[in-house]
């Protein structure tokens, strides 16, 4: 198959070698596990279960909430010691709703009946199932699976593309998911074909790991619909909007929260292995891949971990941390979030925890002045301007911001990466995305307050008119009466 | 961790490119045609060299400690420096100091730090001191001489030399000092005398191409230049946008008006090898700071510096029209980076969202090799 080109992108130093030899492990199960209640896009799941209650491996914990949501099942069995807020695994470190698990170590699976043949499912029930088992995209974005399926095969996707390029630095989960687990991902990739009744899935892997692209060409050797394609090694191919374009010269219309109208859906190998667990053996998502590496991780690996450890739990595992360690990052360098506390928990998205050193991150300086030479420009593959954005953000010119196509941006990094001047360019639109939500949040609630004013007002209005009515009312009787007392005067 | 909340935040990794490192590479593109240049007029030549670059950095360490700024970043970080070599390369190379002082003091001073200092400046700072010292300075800066250089016996002393930029100036004797090719050419065709009379004797292509001709301090040798610059492009510091659009415009207009008169207009290798025009093209034009910042952008920028250098060498009032060309494109660039801004993704050019169209569609899915309607 013919690649197409996508503009933009960088080449950072891949850095994988630290684990991608690392074949996958089981992370001893912590003994306490702590579930955010959010785990994906859309709203947060609500508890089933109460305080106290025994819960067995992969029982249902909480249910989705609405159409955009996802359940959430017990990665062991125990008991549900709290519901409460607990550290966020984001930047801000704001509390959120997250249920308390204390494991009881037994790993005791519920007595289940083998799940039927998913080829003689209906494909809306497959989706189902797959929603059922609180299945999200793997890959960071954390969307219901099941939602994008069932909306992609209403709109007549002909082309699944399982996305195994994994092109952020040093995070090498998808890697050895695809050298050990090739069949299960093709077997899932297959079961997601037959959800969307499609009938080509191109599995695209970045050309940096010839062994998985090895494994999964054996493995869907026998399926004349699989195509396996090996990319060239940059970043941000992972991206589900330049993936297709690189495969299709597509481009998703700005704006379209999906990619369906490129009659492409783009799922990550990982998503493709939890719908293999979840239609064939019947398992619900409650672990997952994640790599830990860093050059202040003594000893880096690749883990299998239950939903709910501590990011402190893995790093101790790996043998600790070294002194030299500068920051923690949940995901890659290029789009991962500094972990604001080690006692935050692993989520359906997380596919690593990197603890780096200051050699690692490059040294500190402050930002030299823009020099416009438009290297971020060139980085960018979306077709911004990012030095010109920044510039806008820098005077809180929200405006000429958006004008600039803040809402286009993808957050890859790209820009900042490439800045010779090193000005904090996609920081910059992280602020400003931030500060216009703030903004936005702030509308609303003036918006509210000023309706509930209203609200006051006409009622104040209204009660003063009925008082008035009620004084007028009273005035006439009385001027009734005393007319009244006038005539029988006159009368008399 | 980090002590700003922006640097805290993603991306965590570096390309390592530095803006120290971008001057530098350009500086070191530069050095040979710098290094020759000194060769090629002596003393005097590094005497003005060394007065430019110190009236730079002395003028910025000013500017920078008026505006109650750190010294430290700004001032090392190249661009200073590599303001006056670029500015002390375009001057005649027996200029007095005062020249030098001035031309210097007007670069850092009017032409970067009245905008703002590094990363404001409207117009490239060199060739703005360049065009007000020759519009303020005509004849000290077209008091060209003929090569004389090192070991040749013809060369000042070290004495003479300071004698030369510092004390009267030119020791002018007949014969000493000579026209450049260009204005040789102008001054001829002025007087209606066709090329083949004019240009015997007076130019060699493979000296001219050399350098081994009379002109600025670094402009002469056109192959140390392009040299420098196929450099500079090989180590990514400079786009090829601009010197190929330039270099392009002026090729294709002087071929085509020379096919169409060969006694009036001269042909393009002479435009190519003589005056700052690949000077211009790989380090004036090439400045990011004064050029649009899209693609599309730096190709109309270049190929209007390239027809404005043709259109003022062949009917302006001056011999060399780099300097003129490249400030008045710098003045348009602003302009252009208003309506050429690159082509969103999924976005067409006039930022509505991009349909995909039936067609597309069905070729993505490998039903329809896009030969019409199925
Ligand atoms: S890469 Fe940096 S210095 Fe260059 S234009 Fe962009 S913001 Fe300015
Ligand atoms: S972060 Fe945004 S502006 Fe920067 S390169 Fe990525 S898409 Fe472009």
């Amino acid at each position: 198959m013919r690649l197409h080109h996508f503009r933009g992108g960088v080449h950072p130093p891949g850095r994988k070698q630290f684990s991608a030899d690392q074949p996958i492990q089981s992370l001893p199960l912590p003994a306490r596990l702590y579930l955010p209640l959010q785990q994906h896009a859309g709203g947060p799941a609500l508890p089933v279960v109460s305080v106290g209650q025994q819960v067995a491996k992969g029982e249902l914990l909480a249910r989705a909430q609405s159409a955009i949501s996802a359940p959430l099942h017990a990665p062991s069995s125990g008991i549900v010691v709290d519901i409460g807020q607990f550290t966020a695994p984001h930047v801000s470190g704001l509390p959120i709703p997250t249920l308390v698990l204390d494991t009881d170590g037994e790993e005791r699976w519920p007595e289940r009946e083998p799940p039927p043949d998913p080829f003689g499912l209906d494909p809306e029930e497959v989706a189902t199932r797959i929603g059922d088992a609180g299945i999200v995209g793997m890959g960071g974005a954390s969307f219901p699976a099941a939602v994008k399926l069932s909306k992609a095969r209403q709109a007549g996707v002909h082309t699944l593309v399982v996305n195994g390029s994994e092109c952020e630095p040093y995070v090498t989960c998808d890697d050895r998911l695809m050298r050990e687990r090739a069949a299960e991902i093709v077997d899932g990739a297959t079961i997601m074909l037959h959800a969307l009744q499609a009938s080509r899935a191109l599995v695209a892997v970045e050309d940096n790991k010839p062994e998985a692209i090895q494994a999964l060409r054996e493995a869907c050797a026998h399926d004349p619909r699989f195509q396996v394609l090996s990319l060239p090694t940059r970043y941000p191919t992972g991206s589900a909007k330049h993936l297709i374009q690189l495969l299709t010269g597509l481009e998703c219309p700005a704006g379209e929260p999906g990619t369906e109208v490129t009659g492409i859906l783009v799922h990550n190998v990982g998503t493709a292995y939890a719908v293999q667990r979840a239609l064939r053996h019947g398992r619900p998502l409650i672990s997952r891949i994640v790599t830990v590496s860093g050059g202040a991780v003594a000893e880096p690996r690749n883990l299998e971990v239950p939903l709910g450890a501590l990011a402190a739990d893995l790093l101790a595992y790996c043998g600790g941390v070294s002194d030299d360690l500068v920051r923690v990052l949940s995901g890659g360098p290029m789009m991962g979030q500094p972990l604001p506390s080690l006692q935050t928990p692993i989520v359906k998205g997380s596919n690593g925890i990197l603890a780096l050193t200051a050699a690692e991150l490059g040294p500190e300086q402050l930002p030299d002045p823009c020099v416009r030479c438009g290297r971020c420009t060139e980085a960018c593959p979306m077709g911004l301007l990012p030095g010109e954005m920044a510039r806008r953000v820098q005077h809180d010119d929200w405006a000429g911001t958006l004008a600039f196509g803040l809402n286009d941006c993808m957050a890859c990094g790209s820009c900042a990466y490439a800045c010779p001047s090193r000005v904090p360019l996609s920081q910059s639109l992280a602020h400003a995305r931030g500060a216009l939500a703030e903004q936005r949040r702030a509308e609303q609630k003036a918006n509210y307050t000023r309706q509930l004013m209203e609200q006051r007002q006409a009622r104040l209005a209204r009660q003063e008119q009925a008082k008035a009515d009620a004084a007028a009312q009273r005035r006439a009787a009385k001027d009734k009466k005393q007319r009244a007392a006038v005539t029988e005067e006159d009368d008399e | 961790m980090s002590a700003s909340p922006l640097l805290a935040g993603a991306p965590h990794a570096h390309g390592g490119d530095s803006l120290q490192q971008l001057m530098g590479t350009v500086l070191l593109a530069l050095a040979p045609a710098t290094l020759y240049g000194v060769f090629l007029f002596g003393w005097p030549a590094l005497n003005l060299l060394l007065v430019i670059v110190l009236t730079c950095l002395v003028g910025e360490a000013l500017c920078l400690w008026l505006a109650g700024r750190s010294l430290r970043p700004a001032l090392l970080d190249g661009s200073t420096l590599l303001t006056g070599v670029l500015l002390a390369l375009s001057l005649p190379p027996w200029a007095p100091w005062w020249i030098g002082v001035i031309g210097g003091a007007f670069a850092v001073v009017v032409g970067k730090h009245i905008f703002g200092g590094v990363g404001q400046n409207l117009f490239n700072p060199a060739m703005l001191a360049r065009i007000m010292l020759l519009v303020s300075f005509p004849v000290e800066m077209t008091t060209w001489l003929e090569p004389r250089p090192w070991f040749s016996g013809t060369t000042p002393s070290f004495l003479e030399g300071l004698h030369i930029t510092f004390g009267g100036g030119l020791p002018m004797a007949d014969g000493m000092t000579g026209a450049t090719l260009l204005g040789h050419v102008r001054t001829g065709l002025g007087l209606s005398q066709p090329l083949g009379e004019i240009l015997p004797g007076h130019y060699q292509p493979g000296l001219a191409a050399l350098g081994w001709t009379g002109g600025s301090l670094g402009e002469t040798s056109a192959l140390l230049l392009l040299l420098g610059g196929l450099w500079l492009l090989w180590k990514r510091a400079i786009a090829w946008t601009i010197p190929v659009a330039m270099l392009g415009t002026v090729l294709v207009l002087a071929s085509v008006f020379h096919w169409s008169d060969p006694e009036r207009f001269v042909d393009p290798l002479l435009h190519l090898v003589s005056g700052s025009l690949l000077m211009g093209a790989f380090f004036i034009a090439t400045d990011p700071v004064t050029s649009p910042l899209s693609r599309m952008g730096q190709i109309v920028f270049g190929a209007g510096c390239g027809a404005l250098v043709y259109v003022i060498r062949t009917w302006g009032g001056y011999p060399e029209g780099v300097a003129f060309a490249v400030v008045l494109m710098n003045a348009a660039t602003p302009l252009i980076d208003h309506y050429l801004r690159p082509r969103v993704y999924g976005r067409t050019w006039l930022g509505q969202p991009k349909p995909v169209s039936e067609r597309a569609r069905r070729a993505a899915a490998g039903r329809d090799s896009g030969s019409g309607p199925a």
